[in-house]
């Protein structure tokens, strides 16, 4: 390890820096609001580290792969983890009890992120996402009372667990066929172990992509999406849609680009596979969900079936598009979903009563800045032109068409027609006319609404400037 | 720049009508109005500026500087993607119309509204400028933006204003129209990377991507792509069953929009892009389009006759009438073509104005049914000779201009296949049952007892002059077609030499 490496490192020790000082200020003095400015400042730190550490990309020893690719990501995800900071602010702030913890567990399931989207072999990816999802089952399970965090933070440990388990026996699988732990050195040894023992590797990835797959909660390994999303608090379930499962993505895109899996058919198929799964199962399931969050959980598993759409192409084009395809939905998708999550968090708060959808009739007419927002952000998860999910579904379209994936395509025409009727069922819910509603929100809230909803139709109508830096990565 | 200022002045327009809300209860609509006759006015004022119309040389297909108006400027240059509009005599036609049925539409909505109404002129202002878009866009992803975009203003009116079952409809007419897009947005990125295979370069402009080579299994299914998605919007047999609950249950300026304009875009979209870019295969096809055509005109005639719901029936006399359209396009000669285009302006009126008068009904009796109207006519006579004048148009009296375009869409297609003509020719009988029937039940017979004392109030002035202008267009179109069809002749003589070689092979064929 040198000083540049160290430079290419600054964002991972930033945020573990961060998660230093909040754990010794909790020993010193417990107050909550100086444990989230800590965080905050970690954020906007690590935030410029991340710039800083552009001009130091490279392999960082073997574990990590430090390129602007991935750095792009960790700014992504941190912009993306200082949102639902400023979402917890109001949520867990009311109650008065001790909540300093949240914050640490917040830092340190980000650093688990950041570290999964540099990884560039399967120690750091397993050790990423065992940071990263450790944190996560206390942060859903948070709000001491009521059963439903509870009950979606054991249903999310029991399954990661065995889904951790999964992936390191295929892990195992993968070392035994090609020698090699790290991405390159499976991609390397990939072709002649293909041809000595198919079966193994066969297996060993067909088990990662299980435990991957389970992560990403695409079909038919979603079972806990829906009670975990409904279950934990709103800016928690924002952070896992989007932080998790983004960091995720990227870690796979990585893990299947550089460690050449792509060459192999069966694998192929058992995404295909996996695809069509979860565009139909997502869309089909969300038709007759009550509560937006739920709701949102199944547009989420259609959403992954559609980018992985992307990767299948992978077999078929060049890498560059692919990535570039890849780079565009993912930041779609995190700053729409964000953009959802944002407003529901601001219009429902905890109240699962509240998150039912027919509870927000009449939101136009009694908070039109909110209903405006939450209609932008349906309307791009829909993908109607001028949104950001326009413009991703444009990629994928334009990616399998080259590659020629005439199947999967049908299929995400199937389900996006589906899916535009349960977001408009949500817009629809709020044009009813009503008798009015309070008109009380919280200032910062709105403006990181308005905020995002700008980024997502700035994405949308103008995407040039970032289809040309995408590119570039 | 002008066709960027047209659509411009809507949007902002827009803008202005919801604000002005705040400044007097009748503001929106009066600010509406005047936002559309400024928009008319100025397209006029720059009109008057270009060569006379009916001198037009044929622009060529793929030289855009022999049209009437082009603009082009980079958008996603990363995709070869433009801001790319133009026009021509037929764009040209469906222009004026969109902004002569909007001011009706406003004219239409002046009492109807009574809630939100700087919301909804808002709504139907944005609507127009996206249809506009539609007539306008030369960039296949700009028309498609347009395409879908216009609909998201629909879809609010009929879900906030319409009748009693509007979530229903709004969200069929959304979901219908979106999926068949999604088809479009298929066909389109793959015929542009068919172009960008075949040349190296990302265009998406429309000059570029006509001639573009491809096999002829390829193209069979990207033109069914383009062609599902107009078809659906036209509407044709058999993906016409958003139509009669969209137009039943949207306030009447929605349906006038909806009516008069939206589904032009169809017919339009097919006459620009589905047979142009894939001349072959799409004259390949025109016999099962033909067919498709005939049915929509004798399946649409027979639901009309079994309506009760007088907004319903003239929806059903849609399909009907876009039927002709149908069959006018895909006859693919000059006579049919004409006719085509004929009916989707003569159509644009006549269905506005019975829309306008079911609205009036709907308003004055709280009530669509025609089993509770009855002899109508004594009590509101203004209303009755004006619904009169318009059903028999509807119904395709000689001397106005529904009569033209059927009569050349028949003569035309006669050339093609006489048997589907024969069938075809079976929509004007009953055409004229389902239109006199209409007459009958609703302003003719006794006098209904409930309205006996009920103080029906008559058309006033504002709604005479509106319907006057669609009569005297009507009249004009019937008596003297010629300005129309001298606009459509040089656009339809470049397509039709666009497409020379197939045509005459396919005319073989259906023979």
């Amino acid at each position: 390890m040198n000083a540049a490496m160290f430079s290419a490192l600054a964002p991972i020790l930033i945020l573990s820096l961060t998660a230093i000082v909040l754990m010794t200020q909790a020993s010193i003095k417990r107050d909550q609001s100086i444990a989230s400015m800590i965080t905050g400042v970690g954020f906007v730190l690590a935030l410029f580290a991340a710039h800083y550490a552009r001009d130091f990309a490279q392999p960082v020893t073997i574990l990590l792969q430090v390129d602007h690719w991935s750095l792009f990501f960790t700014s992504l995800i941190i912009i993306s983890s200082f949102v639902t900071l400023i979402l917890s602010l109001e949520t867990f702030s009311p109650e008065g009890e001790r909540k300093e913890e949240y914050y640490l567990l917040l830092v340190l399931s980000v650093l688990g992120a950041v570290v999964l989207i540099q990884s560039s072999h399967m120690v750091s990816l397993l050790l990423g996402m065992e940071l990263m999802g450790v944190a996560l089952y206390a942060m859903i399970a948070f709000p001491e009372k009521g059963e439903l965090p509870l009950e979606g933070a054991i249903k999310y440990l029991v399954l990661s667990a065995c889904a951790s388990a999964m992936l390191l026996y295929g892990f195992a699988l993968i070392y035994a066929a090609t020698g090699s732990l790290s991405y390159l050195g499976i991609g390397a040894g990939a072709a002649e172990a293909y041809v000595q023992n198919p079966m193994l590797i066969m297996a060993g990835t067909a088990m990662v992509l299980a435990g991957i797959g389970f992560k990403l909660s695409v079909a038919p390994f979603h079972m806990w999406t829906p009670d975990v999303y409904e279950g934990a608090p709103t800016p928690v379930t924002g952070f896992l849609a989007t932080v998790s499962k983004g960091a995720v993505f990227v870690a796979l895109t990585r893990f299947y680009i550089d460690g050449n899996l792509h060459q192999y058919s069966g694998l192929n198929t058992a995404l295909v596979v996996l695809a069509i799964a979860s565009m139909l199962i997502g869309n089909w399931l969300a038709l007759r969900q009550e509560n937006i969050k739920r709701l949102l959980a199944y547009s989420s598993i259609a959403h992954f079936g559609y980018l992985l759409i992307v990767l299948i192409a992978l077999s078929y084009m060049d890498v560059q598009l692919v990535s570039q395809s890849i780079t565009f939905y993912l930041t779609a998708y995190l700053v729409t979903t964000l953009a959802a999550f944002a407003v529901v968090s601001t219009i429902a708060g905890e109240d699962v009563k509240r998150q039912d959808i027919s509870a927000f009739e009449g939101l136009f007419w009694y908070r039109p800045l909110e209903a405006s927002a939450l209609t932008v952000a349906m309307l791009s998860l829909a993908g109607i032109p001028l949104t950001a999910g326009f413009m991703a579904k444009f990629f994928v379209i334009t990616v399998g068409i080259q590659s020629d994936l005439w199947v999967l395509l049908g299929v995400l025409v199937l389900g996006s027609a589906v899916g535009i009727y349960y977001y408009l069922r949500v817009i629809f819910a709020m044009s009813k006319s009503s008798q009015g509603g309070e008109q009380t929100a919280n200032n910062l809230e709105k403006i990181l609404a308005v905020a995002l909803i700008v980024s997502v139709l700035l994405l949308g109508s103008w995407p040039q400037p970032f289809i040309a830096y995408a590119g570039g990565l | 720049m002008i066709m960027v200022n047209l659509i411009g002045i809507l949007l902002i327009g827009g803008l202005l009508a919801m604000i002005s809300e705040r400044f007097g209860d009748t503001m929106p609509r009066k600010v509406a109005m005047a936002v559309v006759l400024i928009d008319l006015l100025y397209l006029l004022v720059c009109l008057s500026g270009m060569p006379e119309i009916t001198q037009l040389q044929a622009p060529l297909a793929n030289d855009p500087s022999t049209w009437l108006m082009h603009v082009k400027a980079d958008w996603i240059p990363a995709f070869g993607i433009s801001i790319e509009l133009a026009l021509d005599g037929i764009s040209l036609l469906m222009v004026l119309l969109t902004l002569i049925l909007g001011a009706i539409a406003i004219s239409a909505s002046w009492t109807d509204i009574v809630v939100r109404k700087g919301f909804f002129e808002a709504n139907l202002l944005w609507s127009l400028a996206g249809v506009l878009g539609v007539f306008m866009a030369l960039d296949l992803l700009l028309f498609f933006l347009f395409w879908e975009v216009m609909l998201i203003p629909m879809y609010f009116m009929i879900a906030i204003w319409g009748h009693e079952n509007r979530g229903y409809a709004a969200m069929k007419f959304f979901i219908f129209t979106q999926a068949s897009g999604l088809l479009m947005l298929i066909s389109v990125l793959a015929l542009v990377a068919i172009n960008h295979s075949n040349t190296g370069v990302w265009s998406f402009s429309y000059f570029d991507l006509l001639n573009t080579q491809m096999a002829e299994q390829t193209a069979h299914w990207i033109m069914l792509g383009f062609f599902v998605a107009f078809v659906v919007k036209l509407p044709g047999f058999p993906f016409h069953t958003w139509l009669p609950d969209a137009h039943t249950q949207a306030p009447t300026a929605g349906s006038v929009i909806l009516a008069g304009i939206l589904l032009k875009t169809g017919a339009y979209g097919l006459i620009r892009f589905a047979v142009p870019l894939f001349p072959e295969a799409a004259l390949n096809f025109s016999y099962p389009a033909m067919l498709l055509g005939a049915a929509g005109v004798v399946y649409g005639a027979v639901l009309a006759f079994g309506q009760t719901d007088f907004k319903r029936l003239i929806a059903y006399s849609s399909v009907s009438h876009m039927g002709f359209v149908l069959l006018g396009i895909y006859a693919w000669n000059e006579l049919a073509l004409q006719g085509a285009v004929m009916q989707m302006v003569a159509h644009g009126f006549s269905t506005a104005a019975l829309f306008m008068i079911a609205g009036s009904l709907q308003e004055r009796l709280h009530t669509r049914d025609m089993r509770q109207m009855s002899g109508l006519w004594q009590q509101m006579p203004r209303m009755g000779a004006v619904a009169m004048f318009f059903v028999v148009a509807s119904l395709g009296l000689p001397g106005l201009g529904n009569f033209v375009a059927e009569f050349l869409v028949l003569l035309g297609l006669f050339q093609v296949n006489a048997w589907i003509t024969v069938v075809a020719a079976t929509g004007l009988i009953t055409g004229a049952a389902y239109s006199l029937l209409l007459m009958q039940r609703s302003f003719q017979g006794e006098v209904n007892k409930k309205w006996a004392d009920h103080g029906l109030i008559d058309f006033g002035s504002r709604e005479m002059l509106t319907m006057a202008v669609m009569m005297i267009a009507l009249i004009v179109l019937g008596i003297y077609p010629q300005p129309v069809l001298d606009a459509a002749h040089p656009v339809l003589q470049s397509l039709l030499e666009l497409t020379t070689d197939p045509a005459n092979t396919v005319a073989e064929v259906a023979r």
